[in-house]
């Protein structure tokens, strides 16, 4: 199990040292600073075993997380841990800097303590966390008090809480998309796939029981076999086929296996529901095409058109498209119909903004390079054009078909909840080779 | 804590000044400076000296004080052991506090507190924690039991914790569940051969139930734990798959790829052709595919993972090649796994957009990730026989790139190119050709120069080719003067008129001018060839050469098999065995996969093609060499299966076992005795004679009795023996003996080369044998032996391999294989060799045992003409792991009860009368057979042993 854990800034000091075996050593801290922090070359491995000592690391802006340990740990849970701790430690006391560990790290220790206990990751949910770790002590809690918190922290329902009151019962769904894509200079897709989040924010009083239906083939194409072929044949074509999905541990993974239905109990307040992932009929949002000629051994001309591929009505924002340029970049000359675009030097590109594009327009941008002359043999790598943007709807099709609320024990009925819905599609890499 | 001085820093004005604030009445203030104290700590400043002054702030009802102050003591309690028996009092009484919080934090903390004295005290406090009415503590409580385990295992032991601990996986709190469970899977792991975590269908079920309820973590615990019981049979690993499959949705990672090692393992029982073992299957790949949109680190596991699966069963991701092309801001390190995986899903079916891929990965920035593209354009051209000539060509396009490293790359896979499909590419040699100037690594070189005179006839300037690199030869690496060297004899041999001057010359500077051995003798065997019989010569150096095989880089199948069982841990990210990087006893154990339950494992199922290049050795390599090469290049691939009707699945231990008692345990018995009397009375007539004798073992050698009692104690290895005489496999002898090193049985050898050439890549590989020897690890000759030269090698050995019984039951068959041939010879082992270190039984249970074994189960035999007394007898045995439980004297006679317990478990219990001045001693001995049934609980099986 872990053996300890460590954060360094980023010139290699500690800020937290926790040691929780006994086989890690002192010395375990200055071996990961000499070795990884402090190496001259490029970090090749997020896993590093120095004398037989194994360091797990993870970069949160210029802070370092190492865990260390002598045995053969489960690799994939120490990385999750270390997310996690991060996302603990967001929740406590905002971003993650070199600031908020000095000032918190009563806190963090406290923390530590909590959840690792010889090595063992506990329970690590903010929610049950925030009962108990406060930081003012539990001096004041009643005896049903302490035991509702163990009770929350050992339970089966960890991740929430008795007792949450609301006046308004609110919920509101977000169904976060980003679209990944390779395209070759010819218009061929290489790759493609949706990895999609929802999101969610209850506000809902006592201990409600949620099911939440959305256009997933299976389950439309069964309900089309048992029931009304006519809705079936309705939304057969809306439906879409998901790869793969994971749910929030809240999720009911045995009953999702079984009748492929997600009901659950929410924790309070925002966490991520889902997450899925699909391959087949995506909405690709934007088209890009590229030119590239070589004119002579010192210009470049470079000429990109963008094609907008959705619902005239619907309106694509923060639309960014990134023409990498050679090295050797002497000028720029850019010539564009819509929005800005600059050379960046720095950046070695060109960038092109648009704010706003409805559907189904099209848009051009030209560019003359000139180059130095160099005398290096090495050709340019020619990087891929990168683009950016968000759109008002889900590229997978996904649609949410209903979130039904139950709380059986307080007076309040689906109907009584207040729902928002909200779709946003945004690039992820979304790449076409030029 | 404080191991480096210059750490301690820290002014004495600063230790005073938090002295005094420590000791100040206001609360607030004395916080402050615990914090201080607490930063210094932290940076790693020793802040030893405030002992006293901290721990009087224990007694506070501030929580948060009371915490930082216990973070002190777990720091600084070891090296100021004395002073924390100050903090005793306080732990005993927060562990009876109403607030189940602090009882938990009491708990925990004082089992971080390595100090003996401390843990004494900690015992009863613990024990009622074990039992607290809240869960909350006793989740905790159970942590603190592995932590106690760690500091004084004996103590765990005596004072019952264990079986407290096993009652908690019963709890109705599933934390506590999966705490207990982490703790025993631990606890279990420094004890190989106990049987503390005792899984039977039952606690399986519990697990089950757990696992549905309890957080992210405790899931991968039991989920881990899940992953080393064995089921009983197919229906049972069924039902366990499809409670597990559920979790493969689940967010956290770790708990997705723990379910897929339960799965990957569990299904090797399921019959290939049930229609779930397909359905399994294709459950498998999303969520393997999901795990490449998690973070950057966690992909980087899950490749290095998938690596292994895919190695493993090629079928899961076998049209998703897609989801590894690599994007351009991945991290490098997810970019080469990408790569590798990418080669190995390689197919016809998908070969063209393969290296469209490759070709551009081949443009890339970073130099490591460009080179292993352009070696994965190779391999595919090796592997996809029709792609061929398209990698060819994509190849010289590269070249033409004229980037200095992608031309050396690509020059080395054109060479392997070549040996895969000699006589059809020699047209592109001219463009090679071309670069030959521009190479300055060894190994392009070394390539550049083997085709050379591969294909010397066919360019016109091949000897001015080679004369020019003829011109620096003594500062080129040793491969590449090798490489020269049988280029130009090749040269020679098929343009003998006008390259004498030059065969001269390279024969000479290899010969005379370089006090490199290989080189020498390689330049005096060419030399000499050449002289006597130039026909000759032109047979051995032009020979046809075998080709090289498809698939390379392949992990070894057995290793492979224990790297699956570790999916989601360090060993399967560092593709080592834990016992490879994890110190001491933990990790030593073997995980091997559960055999097939049908016998549907065919000779053409992709496990077994790609696993028929077992060890290092190509298959076309290995001349074929009739039924017992087959038998034993196999043995790893075919499980042990019996002949009747459906064979029960089980590990190979228990078949072992199985055979063992039908009729290999009288023999066993028989062997015992034999062993224990034959070096005085029976004189080793019985052995083959055409084998020089082999090295009979038992209790006679250890008694060694010729050998004063000086003698360093340590377990008893026989003289080294011959096992190979040189005139049976060419020129090859090897002597050698088996010993018990620190618990690892080795077997020790001494290889002699008595031929005229190298001998290079040695493997060694056993047949099934009565205790499941195996090699535990490749046999390590790491460089090549030299004529008359000879190697000393130790192969540590496990006893995890298949079990067949042997006639005589310690028969070994064995065969080595050198670049040579491939050489069989069988040998004994002692007996005392596979006598565990843990063999000592209790008082109690010996007794016991030995009462309840019935009179006619002994045998009796007399050793003659010891003397030693009984004392030194007893000593020296231990030193092989024969323990000596009581010592009993009646009428002048000592009788010792002594206990020894085989690596299979079976126990031997013996009495040993000694007769002060009678140098006979008399064994008695007791054979109690322990078999343990996957279901049932252990069952003793007395057996009746014959007198010898």
């Amino acid at each position: 199990m872990i053996g300890g854990l460590f954060i360094y800034n980023h010139k290699g000091e500690v800020l937290i040292s926790r040691v929780y075996r006994d086989d890690i050593g002192r010395n375990a801290v200055d071996a990961f600073r000499v070795n990884v922090i402090h190496a001259r070359q490029q970090v090749r491995s997020p896993v590093t075993n120095i004398a037989r000592t194994s360091f797990f690391h993870v970069k949160r802006s210029n802070i370092w997380l190492a865990a260390v340990t002598k045995q053969n740990v489960n690799a994939a849970m120490v990385f999750e841990f270390l997310y996690k701790m991060c996302d603990v430690m967001t929740a406590y006391f905002g971003k993650i800097s070199e600031e908020n560990i000095k000032n918190n790290f009563v806190l963090i220790y406290e923390l530590l303590d909590e959840i690792l206990d010889f090595g063992y990751p506990q329970n690590s949910e903010t929610g049950a966390l925030k009962t108990f770790i406060t930081q003012q002590g539990i001096k004041g809690q009643t005896k049903e008090e302490q035991s509702q918190i163990t009770s929350q922290v050992t339970g089966q329902i960890g991740w929430r809480r008795e007792g949450i009151k609301y006046r308004r019962n609110e919920l509101f769904l977000d169904v976060l998309e980003s679209v990944n894509l390779l395209m070759s200079p010819q218009g061929q897709v290489l790759s493609a796939h949706v990895s999609g989040r929802v999101v969610m924010k209850s506000y809902l009083s006592g201990m409600p029981e949620c099911k939440f239906g959305m256009n997933d083939k299976i389950v439309i194409d069964k309900q089309g076999k048992g029931g009304a072929s006519d809705e079936a044949g309705k939304s057969g074509k809306q439906s879409i086929a998901i790869d793969d999905c994971t749910f929030h541990q809240c999720v009911r993974l045995s009953k999702f296996d079984s009748e492929r239905s997600i009901s659950f109990i929410p924790p309070d307040g925002e966490y991520e529901l889902m997450r899925y992932r699909t391959t087949k009929d995506i909405i690709l949002p934007f088209r890009v095409i590229p030119l590239v000629r070589e004119v002579g051994r010192t210009k470049l001309e470079v000429k990109v058109v963008i094609k907008s591929n959705f619902k005239p009505s619907l309106l694509a924002q923060k639309i960014e498209v990134r023409i990498p340029t050679p090295l050797n970049t002497s000028g720029v000359q850019v010539i564009c119909m819509k929005g800005k675009a600059k050379y960046k030097a720095s950046e070695n590109a060109i960038v092109w903004k648009i704010k706003r594009m409805a559907g189904m327009k099209e848009s051009q941008i030209s560019a003359e390079i000139e180059l130095l002359p160099t005398n290096d043999k090495k050709k340019w790598a020619r990087p891929p054009i990168s683009m950016n943007f968000e759109v008002p709807f889900a590229p997978s099709g996904l649609k949410v078909r209903y979130l039904k609320v139950f709380e059986s024990k307080l007076n309040y009925s689906d109907h009584d909840v207040i729902k928002w819905v909200r779709y946003i599609g945004r690039s992820g890499i979304y790449e076409t080779r030029c | 804590m404080c191991d480096f001085p210059f750490f301690s820093l820290v002014c004495t004005g600063e230790i005073f000044e938090l002295k005094a604030e420590l000791n100040s009445d206001k609360k607030e203030k004395k916080k402050e400076a615990v914090k201080k104290v607490i930063a210094s700590m932290t940076v790693g400043k020793d802040v030893s000296a405030l002992f006293p002054d901290v721990v009087n702030c224990m007694q506070t009802d501030n929580l948060e004080l009371k915490k930082l102050v216990y973070l002190y003591l777990m720091n600084y309690a070891k090296s100021q052991p004395d002073m924390a028996i100050m903090a005793v009092n306080t732990f005993v009484k927060d562990c009876e506090d109403p607030n189940p919080l602090i009882r938990a934090l009491a708990v925990r903390t004082m089992g971080c507190i390595r100090v003996d004295k401390i843990t004494e005290y900690l015992c009863e406090p613990l024990r009622k924690c074990l039992k607290d009415e809240d869960p909350y503590v006793r989740k905790t409580a159970a942590v603190c039991v592995a932590k106690l385990h760690d500091i004084n295992a004996q103590l765990v032991e005596d004072q019952g914790f264990l079986d407290t601990l096993k009652d908690l996986i019963s709890d109705s709190n599933p934390m506590v569940v999966a705490n207990a469970v982490a703790a025993l899977s631990e606890i279990a792991e420094s004890h190989p051969n106990s049987n503390l975590l005792d899984l039977n269908p039952q606690t399986i079920n519990k697990l089950l139930t757990a696992l549905n309820e309890c957080t992210e973590w405790g899931q991968i615990f039991i989920l881990d734990c899940l992953a080393n019981y064995t089921p009983r049979d197919d229906r049972e690993s069924q039902s366990i798959c499809e409670r597990v499959t559920p979790r493969l949705s689940h967010a956290n990672s770790a708990v997705v790829l723990s379910a897929v090692k339960v799965l990957m393992k569990f299904m090797e029982m399921l019959p290939k052709d049930l229609d779930y073992y397909g359905t399994l299957l294709k459950k498998l790949a999303p969520p393997l595919v999901t795990l490449l949109s998690a973070e950057p680190e966690l992909q980087y596991v899950a490749l290095r993972n998938i690596n292994l699966i895919v190695q493993r069963r090629p079928e899961i991701l076998k049209h998703e090649m897609k989801v590894f092309f690599v994007k351009y801001n991945d991290p490098i390190y997810v970019k080469l796994e990408k790569l590798d995986i990418m080669i190995r899903l390689a197919s016809q079916a998908n070969i063209a957009q393969v290296l469209a891929e490759l070709k551009e990965y081949a443009t890339e920035v970073d130099v490591d990730f460009v080179r292993k593209a352009v070696r994965a354009i190779g391999r595919c051209a090796i592997k996809v026989e029709q792609s061929a000539e398209r990698c060819v060509s994509t190849l010289l396009d590269l070249i033409q790139t004229k980037v200095n490293y992608v031309v050396q790359e690509a020059i080395v896979v054109i060479k392997d190119i070549f040996r895969k499909y000699p006589n059809k590419y020699e047209s592109v040699i001219a463009t090679l050709c071309e670069n030959l100037d521009s190479l300055d690594e060894p190994e392009a070189r070394a390539a550049m120069i083997w085709i050379v005179g591969e294909y010397a006839e066919r360019i016109d300037n091949a000897d001015e080719l080679l004369e020019s690199f003829l011109e620096g030869f003594h500062d080129e690496s040793t491969q590449v003067q090798l490489q020269l060297l049988t280029a130009i004899v090749k040269l020679f041999l098929k343009k003998p008129t006008e390259t004498q001057e030059l065969v001269q010359q390279v024969l000479s500077l290899a010969t005379q001018d370089s006090d490199n051995p290989d080189l020498r003798d390689r330049g005096y065997i060419y030399w000499r060839l050449l002289s006597t019989d130039p026909v000759a010569a032109k047979e051995v150096v032009l020979a046809e050469k075998p080709l090289i095989s498809e698939e390379t880089d392949l992990i070894e199948p057995t290793l492979l098999e224990e790297l699956i069982c570790h999916i989601g841990t360090l060993a399967s990210v560092y593709h080592k065995p834990p016992s490879a990087f994890v110190e001491g006893s933990r990790g030593v154990q073997h995980k091997r996969l559960p055999g097939s339950a049908g016998s549907g494992e065919s000779a053409d199922s992709p496990d077994t093609g790609s696993a028929a290049g077992v060890s290092e050795a190509p298959p076309a390599v290995i001349p074929s060499q009739g039924d017992l090469l087959g038998d034993l290049l196999n043995l790893d691939l075919t499980p042990p299966t019996t002949s009747g009707p459906p064979p029960a699945p089980s590990s190979g231990m228990q078949m072992g076992a199985m055979d063992l008692l039908g009729g290999g345990l009288d023999s066993l018995v028989g062997l015992l005795h034999a062993a224990m009397g034959a070096g005085f009375g029976a004189p080793p007539t019985a052995m083959p004679a055409s084998f020089p004798p082999p090295v009979s073992g038992g209790l006679d050698d250890l008694f060694d009795l010729g050998g004063s009692v000086g003698m360093p104690m340590g377990a008893y290895s026989p003289p080294k023996s011959i096992w190979l005489p040189a005139m049976k496999a060419k020129g090859l002898e090897i002597s050698g003996t088996f010993a018990r090193r620190a618990g690892v049985i080795q077997m020790e050898m001494t290889l002699t080369n008595k031929a005229m050439s190298i001998m290079t890549d040695f493997a060694i590989q056993f047949n099934r044998n009565s205790f499941g020897l195996a090699p535990a690890g490749p046999l390590q000759v790491l460089t090549p032996v030299g004529p008359n030269q000879s190697i000393e090698v130790a192969l540590p050995l496990s006893t995890v391999g298949p079990v067949m019984k042997m006639e005589p039951l310690t028969n070994l068959q064995v065969a080595v294989k050198n670049n040579i041939d491939v050489f069989y010879f069988s040998s004994q082992y002692p007996i005392s060799m596979l006598f565990v270190e843990d063999g000592k039984m209790e008082r109690q249970v010996f007794l016991a045992t030995w009462k309840d074994i019935p009179n006619d189960n002994e045998a009796q035999f007399q050793i003659k003409d010891c003397h030693l007394n009984s004392d030194a007898a007893s000593s020296k045995l231990q030193g092989s792991n024969v323990f000596t439980i009581a010592k009993r004297t009646v009428e002048g006679q000592d009788m010792l009860y002594q206990s020894m317990k085989l690596t299979n478990g079976i126990w031997v219990l013996a009495e040993l009368r000694v007769q002060a001045g009678n140098p006979n001693y008399t064994v008695m001995s007791r054979l109690v057979f322990v078999l343990t049934c996957s279901g049932a609980n252990h069952k003793d099986y007395k057996t009746e042993s014959r007198e010898v």
